[in-house]
């Protein structure tokens, strides 16, 4: 108890027993409001209609600087793979008996590799391209699937416009909404 | 449940087989003395050939024990209980899966030590006073909550298993991989999770509860993340902070991580930083590129939440083999991200006939359940199989039934009734039949 004479210990009882009623719907609210300038920078996910994206633009002559320097040691020259995932390539093989899944086989939306690479990538040091070098990877990643030309450059208006050839081959089962 | 035998005359009833080849009613155990019989010993290892003179003393029963430990360990001789099949690409050590030992295992409940892991970017050392939760998105108030606030909210306890959805997916191959049923299906674990109920700290943020969506992110070097459903975070899905008992592991998301019962294991997002409303699902790569499910005609199934009703018999399997003919327990584990375990059968005809297993208590919704039943080996060749039916009338499929369904290419959500073949000499072999 941290009351030392009968009074306080009185007071808190009445005032315990006030609180009574409303209790039952109380919860402990133990979080503190978050601010614009705090939720900024945690705001990273991009979803299929681009919301979100930063400044900046890159073209794929861009990313490929980029992508020797930081992706190439371990997804080999122009995405080809070994040792890890292809980024290239892969299309027409879905229905095969070894499927290769890419970025251009089967990524369904752009705004999933800027995401993705901005934060993952590179494996060893995630988070540490500027948002100029993810959209210039972006780009050289799109342009080698033959998804854009060479000249194209990725920005928050046009990444999100890119039609990814795999696009309409997913099924949702489940309902984006509730019955 | 056909080709009932008769009691021969002197026997007990429940001696009769109740299926082919030898599978003895589910309550033989309860009711019979086995003593009687004579239970076989599984199992590689003879341990009573390597025991000493009974008659002797042990030295164990002449000195004193060791003392204490801060912190247990399993017995030495358990040292073989490991997980299973650690695997990484090159250059990424910390990703990729290990798995749990399921064969060696008894039980619901799986040892911390030993649950299954599988990371996207290496288990991070998260420092719990540094780490922070934000819910924000379509709420009123975005809230940041420290880890110590969040132990300071009313707690619920529920057992559950979690299973990654590439669990078995080595089973899609042309030919049966020749691994141990951990190695094939122990992608799989089950424990007690105690947290916070998701909705509460959703109302307390204000968040819109009509809003369908929100994205779950982790705090590792990957981010990463998954678009989950209002209706299951509103539902069943809990903040976890602890795991059978003790604060989570770090490859089980230290400090905390969204529990989401019997949905597939990466949405349980591990090393939880921060919860979004959101009115359209983020389309993550985890979502997208990753984990769906690609099928025969070059389409592929997206937001394959649940994982589907399953079961394997973990003794006998391949590594624990018989020993001699005689009369035997077969046990093994099943469980359904639909609701609870209704019935598992077991045949030792291959799929001939069928007889009910006992179910241990408890059986819980999304939780693994323990089936057993008696069964007198003969000697010869034997297949067995266990088919498990959910509390929704779900039945785990054929593997025909799979492949015919969804191809070969699907790699994730494989449940399909596992054969594990007997041979002469009581070793056993993953099979398709």
């Amino acid at each position: 108890m941290y009351t030392h004479n009968a009074t306080a210990a009185v007071t808190t009882i009445l005032a315990l027993t006030a609180f009574v009623p409303s209790m039952a719907q109380e919860t402990p609210g133990l979080g503190r409001s978050a601010t614009a300038a705090e939720i900024a920078p945690w705001d990273i996910s991009i979803p299929p209609d681009g919301a979100g994206l930063p400044p900046g633009s890159g073209t794929p002559e861009q990313g490929a600087i980029v992508y020797a320097q930081k992706c190439q040691s371990c997804h080999g020259e122009k995405g080809a793979g070994k040792p890890n995932d292809q980024l290239v390539g892969g299309q027409g093989t879905l229905t095969s008996k070894s499927p290769v899944r890419t970025v251009g086989s089967y990524w369904p939306y752009a705004t999933t590799v800027f995401d993705y690479v901005r934060r993952a990538m590179p494996y060893t040091e995630s988070k540490s391209l500027t948002n100029e070098e993810v959209y210039a990877v972006t780009a050289y990643l799109l342009h080698l699937n033959g998804i854009i030309g060479g000249q194209d450059a990725m920005n928050a208006e046009s990444l999100p416009q890119v039609e990814m050839p795999n696009r309409d081959n997913f099924i949702v089962i489940y309902r984006t909404k509730p019955k | 449940m056909s080709r009932r035998s008769t009691a021969s005359e002197g026997q007990s009833p429940l001696v009769e087989a109740v299926a082919g080849n030898g599978l003895l009613d589910r309550r033989f155990f309860i009711k019979q003395s086995v003593a009687l019989f004579g239970v076989g010993g599984l199992g590689a290892v003879a341990r009573s050939a390597r025991a000493a003179d009974p008659t002797q003393l042990p030295p164990w029963m002449q000195f004193p024990g060791a003392g204490m430990s801060s912190y247990g360990s399993p017995a030495k001789y358990e040292s073989k209980v490991v997980r299973a099949l650690i695997q990484s690409k090159p250059g990424t050590t910390g990703s990729g899966a290990s798995r749990t030992p399921i064969e060696s295992l008894d039980g619901m409940i799986t040892p911390n030590g030993l649950h299954f892991e599988r990371h996207h970017s290496g288990v991070p050392d998260i420092d719990p006073d540094s780490h922070r939760l934000l819910i924000h998105g379509l709420v009123k108030r975005p809230l940041i909550f420290t880890v110590d606030t969040l132990l300071r909210y009313p707690l619920v306890s529920r057992i559950h298993f979690l299973e990654c959805s590439g669990n078995s997916l080595s089973m899609f191959g042309a030919t049966p991989p020749a691994l141990t049923c951990g190695q094939v299906h122990g992608l799989l674990s089950c424990s007690e999770w105690t947290g916070v109920p998701l909705r509460l700290l959703l109302e307390e943020a204000g968040a819109d509860l009509t809003v369908p969506w929100m994205l779950a992110e982790g705090a590792d070097a990957a981010g990463m993340s998954r678009s989950v459903p209002m209706a299951k975070a509103l539902d069943d899905a809990m903040l976890a902070l602890y795991q059978n008992g003790e604060r989570l592991r770090p490859e089980n998301g230290y400090p905390v991580r969204l529990f989401l019962p019997g949905y597939e294991g990466n949405m349980n997002v591990k090393w939880l930083r921060r919860l979004k409303v959101i009115a359209t699902p983020i389309m993550t790569k985890d979502e997208t590129s990753r984990y769906t499910d690609l099928q025969a005609d070059g389409k592929s199934l997206m937001f394959t939440f649940p994982m589907d009703v399953k079961s394997v018999i973990t003794r006998p399997s391949p590594g624990v083999a018989l020993r001699a003919p005689g009369l035997y327990e077969v046990s093994g584990i099943a469980w359904s991200g639909h609701g609870a375990i209704k019935q598992v059968d077991v045949s030792a005809d291959g799929g001939l006939t069928w007889a009910p297993a006992a179910l241990s208590d408890p059986v819980l919704p999304r939780a693994l359940t323990r089936f057993r039943i008696a069964w007198k080996w003969n000697g010869a060749p034997a297949i067995l199989n266990s088919r498990a039916t959910d509390e929704t009338g779900a039945v785990q499929p054929t593997r025909d039934a799979l492949i015919t369904a969804h191809g070969t290419n699907a790699i994730f959500h494989y449940n399909a009734i596992q054969a594990w073949q007997v041979e002469t000499s009581g070793e056993v072999k993953n099979v398709y039949a």
